[in-house]
């Protein structure tokens, strides 16, 4: 055998050496095109909206809160895509969370934290249902989510028109505000850190001394976090392998004896799960509830996930790239609203944005299975 | 000479779909560190003999067995863990992973405890890169995706994945049909080596030209029944040509367009 392996050393280069490996695999990474993007963002603003308040304590505060909540979603909505599917009743399930932790605590006198778990169990329940009957009906996830996005919004404003006969529900979180589970999910962290700059004149103060801005969202440390666990999942365990290959082709991901049907099940549930901490830190954040939390939020979401490197056609993506899509998306929306741009131009260059993520992606898959 | 026992066998075994008869009174044996050509036209019954043997099909009369032992295969599953692997044509790899995530897709080596186990892509990365270099084919980055690779070696990935997971024996569904001759012969040098490492190769495929050259036994398979199974030594490539289905037709067909093709002397082969 040795005169074949000769043979066929000779027709293939040397092995390269590992800086320039090193760079090929970065080429290849599918999150790189959402950091180019967020670095042309960041420096087109820093241009021209450089004093505008944007890049002020107060201002990044604001643009990080706003692509945290859609990163949460962004992430759970890159794994279900990576493993080929989309879930359009993603905005509808904020709604309903929503109502459900504000009629539990607020008509059913339940406490917040319960009234939290029993949200997370509806979610887990909506995602499974959902998913089920994606892999039992075998119809494109698309539509099977897409009646679920009526679905579920109708049953938000129907069951709380029915009980409270109104379509907002207030004061959820009167008297609670200072409790663990309220500063969890709708508190701010880093205030220690923030008074210190302050009474140091690095961030803006009051004439009183405290800082302009008090801290920083606790849903951007829930972006953080659940971003680092998707990526874990995808790229370190087996769950993550099953994802890329379910996603890639389901026919030989089967033959090869993964479990196809309940990788799915389960980033369905991984998407409601998402939407529904979403909807926790909202309620908690505002304390109330609105039938119409969410609206859109699905597209939102996928677009960030597109813009971060993710298929639409599936097993190929990454959670960090969709926390650039988010990043992204967040700071456009701030930024344009901080330069004094209507914001009606956010729409078209979301649009715009999208167009060129997909084909960028499409380029980029073209390039990383190209025969050489 | 006394025959070993094979590895793999079907003894009489009758396979039927409703009223069609599928598989007729097959007899089939396959030997470790034989390749047995499985040669026959669209509709010989190979997918299903080949289904069969890797446990998607029970009998539906007869019986197999696996190192002379009678056996029952309800799964594809337990047809691998038996070490019967089989690499269909589609090869069941995905473009777009790299090559060490599809060699041990489903079988992921682990690493770590509870919360913490994790894919050892470290290790996978290297029994990869040390079994492919095994085998002739020095891929640049095991993490590299499998769409990069071209269809001869993609093959060889294919078959070398389902040997290192403990196949013993190795049934290639039309392995180079897809291929051309320089990318053929990646492959059939491959099954070589398979053959030498002591596996029952089972090779199907309707291309003579590939199978001849490799072949220790040959089994014709026409409308679901066997033509007989013949060592190398006591056919020649024509005689088995002819025996394939195609055989006496693909004869006919060249006599045929010999009538056709000549543009000067179509007049005269007519006054003839």
């Amino acid at each position: 055998m040795t005169i074949v392996t000769d043979a066929l050393n000779a027709a293939h280069p040397p092995e390269p050496k590992p800086a320039s490996r090193r760079f090929v695999r970065l080429m290849r990474r599918p999150e790189l095109g959402a950091i180019t993007g967020t670095i042309i963002v960041f420096v087109a603003f820093g241009v021209t909206a450089g004093n505008s308040g944007l890049f002020s304590m107060a201002g990044i505060a604001n643009f990080l809160q706003v692509s945290a909540q859609l990163g949460i979603l962004a992430a759970a909505v890159a794994l279900l895509m990576i493993g080929g599917e989309f879930d359009l009743s993603l905005g509808s399930m904020i709604g309903f969370a929503s109502v459900t932790i504000g009629l539990c605590v607020t008509q059913f006198g339940l406490s917040i934290p319960v009234s939290v778990a029993i949200a997370f169990v509806i979610a887990i329940i909506v995602g499974a249902l959902n998913g089920i009957l994606v892999v039992r009906t075998r119809l494109p996830s698309f539509i099977v989510t897409l009646a679920g996005l009526f679905i579920l919004r109708g049953l938000t404003l129907a069951v709380t028109r029915t009980i409270t006969g109104r379509t907002q529900i207030p004061y959820i979180t009167d008297g609670q505000e200072g409790s663990f589970v309220v500063w969890l999910f709708g508190g701010k962290f880093g205030g220690p850190v923030f008074a210190w700059l302050a009474s140091h004149g690095v961030i803006a103060a009051r004439p009183d001394g405290s800082p302009m801005v008090q801290g920083l969202s606790m849903s951007i440390l829930w972006w953080v976090l659940v971003t680092a666990f998707a990526t874990w999942l995808l790229v370190k365990t087996r769950f993550g392998n099953w994802v890329f290959a379910v996603g890639g082709d389901d026919r030989a991901a089967r033959n090869v004896g993964v479990p196809v049907d309940r990788v799915k099940i389960l980033l369905f549930i991984g998407t409601a799960l998402s939407a529904t901490l979403f909807a926790v830190i909202q309620v908690l954040e505002a304390g109330s509830a609105d039938t119409l939390r969410g609206t859109q939020k699905e597209f939102q979401a996928i677009i960030a996930a597109v813009i971060g490197g993710c298929l639409l056609t599936g097993g190929y993506g990454s959670a960090i790239g969709a926390m650039f899509g988010a990043l992204i998306f967040g700071t456009v929306e701030m930024g344009i609203f901080y330069t004094g741009i209507d914001t009606d131009w956010f729409q078209v260059f979301l649009g715009s944005m999208l167009l060129i993520a997909v084909l960028v992606n499409n380029y980029v898959r073209r390039k990383a299975t190209e025969a050489r | 000479m006394t025959e070993p026992v094979p590895l793999i066998e079907l003894r009489n075994v009758t396979r039927r779909f409703g009223s069609v008869t599928a598989l007729r009174d097959m007899s089939f044996a396959a030997h470790a560190g034989e390749v047995h050509c499985l040669l026959g036209d669209n509709g010989a019954g190979k997918s299903t003999l080949i289904k069969t043997l890797s446990g998607v099909h029970t009998p539906s009369e007869g019986q197999m067995y696996v190192d002379g032992k009678p056996v029952t295969f309800a799964s594809p599953r337990q047809a691998l863990d038996a070490g019967i692997a089989t690499v269909f044509q589609d090869l069941s790899m995905i473009p777009l992973m790299s090559i060490t995530r599809n060699f041990f897709l489903g079988r992921e080596p682990v690493k770590g405890w509870g919360i913490a186990k994790r894919f050892d892509m470290k290790a996978a990365d290297a029994i990869v890169y040390e079994e492919l270099a095994r085998i002739g084919i020095n891929v640049r980055d095991p993490q590299q995706a499998v769409g990069t690779l071209s269809g001869g070696e993609r093959q060889c990935v294919a078959i070398a994945r389902a040997v290192y997971h403990g196949a013993r024996v190795l049934i290639l569904d039309e392995p180079t049909s897809a291929l051309g001759v320089h990318q053929a012969s990646i492959v059939l040098r491959y099954v070589a080596q398979a053959r030498q490492r002591g596996l029952a190769v089972i090779f199907i495929t309707h291309n003579i030209h590939h199978a001849y050259p490799i072949g220790d036994v040959f089994t014709m398979l026409n409308r679901g029944r066997s033509l007989g199974t013949f060592r190398r030594s006591e056919i020649t490539e024509k005689e088995v040509l002819d025996m394939m289905a195609g055989g006496r037709e693909i004869r006919e067909l060249q006599q045929e367009l010999e009538r056709f093709t000549k543009p000067g002397s179509g007049a005269e082969a007519a006054a003839s």
